[in-house]
């Protein structure tokens, strides 16, 4: 008894004198992601304005809506559901869309920024493996933008429902309709899902293919990431007459095999409906993609190994 | 112990060659200049040194292949550039946690005390600082990191007298013992002279001088010769003659000093005039 309490507080001074021998192997890892926000404060920012300048039009809408509840009262559950639930998937939509813009940009200037502003001379004088670097960016897009964007919805959603219920409760109306309909947990779960599921992993090769030409291009990275592609579908045409790359290329950026598109999907009536997650994780597109983008990734690594300032 | 080694180390740009075989040794302890015009190929041989570029040749740095293990090799090396490759939206106290963050021999508390002797404000970000400001950031952040080599290519760049000035003392007071190596490449001779114990000059591509100060000052001498000795002076074979205020001065090498003193003034010549002297010689045989 005694023993063991007279080792317990000996643990932490032991680990505190051995720590700056060893570095943990995440530390590197966890410090390149910090960076990539300190950089590009946009990851944030951006889908805070959107947020803030949707609210604000939501809340010049509330004065309509006292009488559109009032409407509502004498439709159908169907369509009630429908009129209530829209300016919450409005929100969610304009959400992801902006995620997908901002995750597009950051990726082609991820690894062409640092070599345009020569900082990659300082990042490489430091003990991180470009391998550590190009992950840092991919986690990126793929974890922390979709999470960020899930925090952002869900508070300014809850922000759209007190604003409503306030509303409701002022010119005296029932908000019992409102929150049955608004059912914002549900939209959540979809929310987290579709991002979980499209922006991380389904969205994977496009990200993966943008952080490639960042990582090549000595210049207009933004040219060279359109312009292949659009060749490879002009040469395809010309030569056989087909578009497979094109409806390939097509099915891959509206979340296809996502079991949650979202042009369609966050808008229908019933988002669970497209909750499938079991179908999604077979489906061969997914891990094509992710194969794909592995490969992206794979390529970058070696790029920037070889490479010093453009 | 060997620092540096490469042997018949190759870079090609093209047609255009920048390292044509070039051999090196740097043993612990040492501060090296490598001189040279500019293109002559010192940076694309530091940038090997560092794994910036591909390239030919064997090359070994503190006993590793830096190609293979490059972010093992770089707890060991720190390397500043020309002023400015600090990222313009760092914060300073960013750049602080960010290098602590990374790496294991960093000691924070030393490179504060770095900064608290400047002007340089913790929130500041590195767009706001003067070109000079970024530099002293830049040696706080990498005379904090316990190395083993540094590596600096024309760290004054666009900096003004007092600053140069200052870099190089805090980085002999303040930094270098006896067990760090520093290779410096620059071209501007005069202000580090006093600093090396070794000097090298690049040429196309090639080493063409290598020798250490000690070998310098015993071995060269300057004479500014007496208008009536020039002719016997000129017998003595000089690696250089040059022209001032109507006096020759010659460049020689390896020459008894004693019988020196009967032609002229005797001086032990500047690197910048060793460097000037054996460049010209180059350039003619070149042109052959």
């Amino acid at each position: 008894m005694n023993a063991e309490s007279n080792a317990m507080p000996q643990s932490p001074l032991e680990s505190q004198v051995i720590a700056p021998a060893v570095m943990p192997a995440a530390r590197p890892m966890y410090w390149s992601v910090r960076r990539e926000l300190w950089e590009n404060r946009s990851i944030y920012i951006a889908p805070l304005a959107v947020a803030a300048v949707f609210l604000f039009g939501f809340l010049i809408s509330t004065i309509h809506l006292p009488g559109k509840m009032r409407a509502a009262s004498t439709l159908d559950p169907m369509r009630q559901h429908e009129l209530i639930a829209q300016p919450y998937l409005i929100a969610s939509g304009l959400m992801m869309l902006t995620t997908l813009v901002v995750g597009l940009f950051y990726c082609l200037d991820a690894l062409y920024g640092e070599r345009r502003d020569r900082s990659i001379l300082f990042w490489k004088s430091l003990p991180v493996s470009d391998l550590t670097t190009v992950l840092s960016k991919a986690i990126t897009p793929v974890v922390i933008l979709p999470l960020v964007t899930f925090a952002i919805t869900v508070v300014m959603q809850w922000i759209m429902l007190l604003v409503s219920t306030a509303v409701l409760l002022g010119s005296g109306q029932s908000v019992t309709t409102l929150w049955a309909h608004g059912s914002l947990f549900q939209t959540w779960l979809m929310l987290l899902y579709h991002l979980l599921t499209v922006h991380g992993l389904w969205y994977a090769p496009i990200y993966g293919w943008l952080l490639l030409v960042s990582a090549w291009a000595r210049r207009a990275p933004f040219l060279w990431a359109g312009l292949p592609l659009l060749a490879i579908g002009v040469v395809e045409k010309i030569a056989f007459n087909t578009s497979h790359f094109g409806t390939m290329l097509a099915n891959r950026m509206i979340g296809g095999g996502g079991g949650g598109d979202f042009m369609t999907g966050s808008l229908s009536m019933d988002p669970l409906m497209h909750f499938t997650p079991g179908e999604f994780l077979i489906s061969p597109g997914l891990w094509i993609g992710l194969a794909v983008a592995a490969a992206f990734l794979a390529a970058a690594v070696r790029l920037r190994r070889s490479q010093g300032p453009t | 112990m060997t620092v540096i080694e490469a042997r018949g180390l190759r870079k090609a740009f093209g047609t255009t060659i920048a390292l044509d075989g070039v051999n090196l040794r740097v043993e612990e302890g040492r501060i090296l200049g490598m001189i040279g015009p500019n293109g002559a190929g010192k940076t694309t041989a530091l940038n090997a040194i560092l794994v910036l570029t591909p390239y030919q040749g064997e090359l070994t740095v503190l006993g590793r292949d830096p190609w293979a293990e490059r972010d093992l090799l770089m707890r060991d090396v720190c390397f500043i550039a020309d002023v400015a490759v600090l990222p313009r939206w760092i914060t300073v106290s960013q750049a602080l946690d960010y290098v602590a963050g990374v790496h294991p021999r960093f000691d924070r508390a030393k490179a504060e005390g770095f900064l608290a002797k400047t002007t340089i404000r913790r929130s500041g970000k590195v767009r706001e600082l003067s070109k000079g400001m970024v530099t002293q950031l830049h040696l706080a952040l990498v005379m904090a990191i316990d190395a083993k080599l540094l590596v600096l290519d024309e760290p004054t760049l666009g900096l003004d007298i007092l600053y140069r000035k200052q870099f190089y003392d805090s980085l002999l007071n303040d930094y270098f013992d006896r067990n760090r190596t520093i290779v410096v490449a620059t071209h501007q001779v005069e202000e580090i002279q006093h600093v090396l114990t070794d000097v090298m000059f690049i040429d196309r591509g090639h080493i063409v001088f290598d020798r250490s100060m000690e070998e310098v000052e015993s071995r060269y001498v300057e004479v500014v010769v007496h208008p009536e000795k020039a002719a016997a002076a000129r017998g003595l074979q000089p690696m250089h003659e040059r022209q001032r205020f109507g006096r020759s001065i010659l460049l020689l090498d390896a020459v008894e000093r004693n019988q020196l003193a009967a032609l002229g003034d005797v001086r032990t010549p500047s690197i910048a005039d060793l460097f000037v002297a054996v460049m010209e010689n180059q350039a003619a045989v070149h042109k052959e």
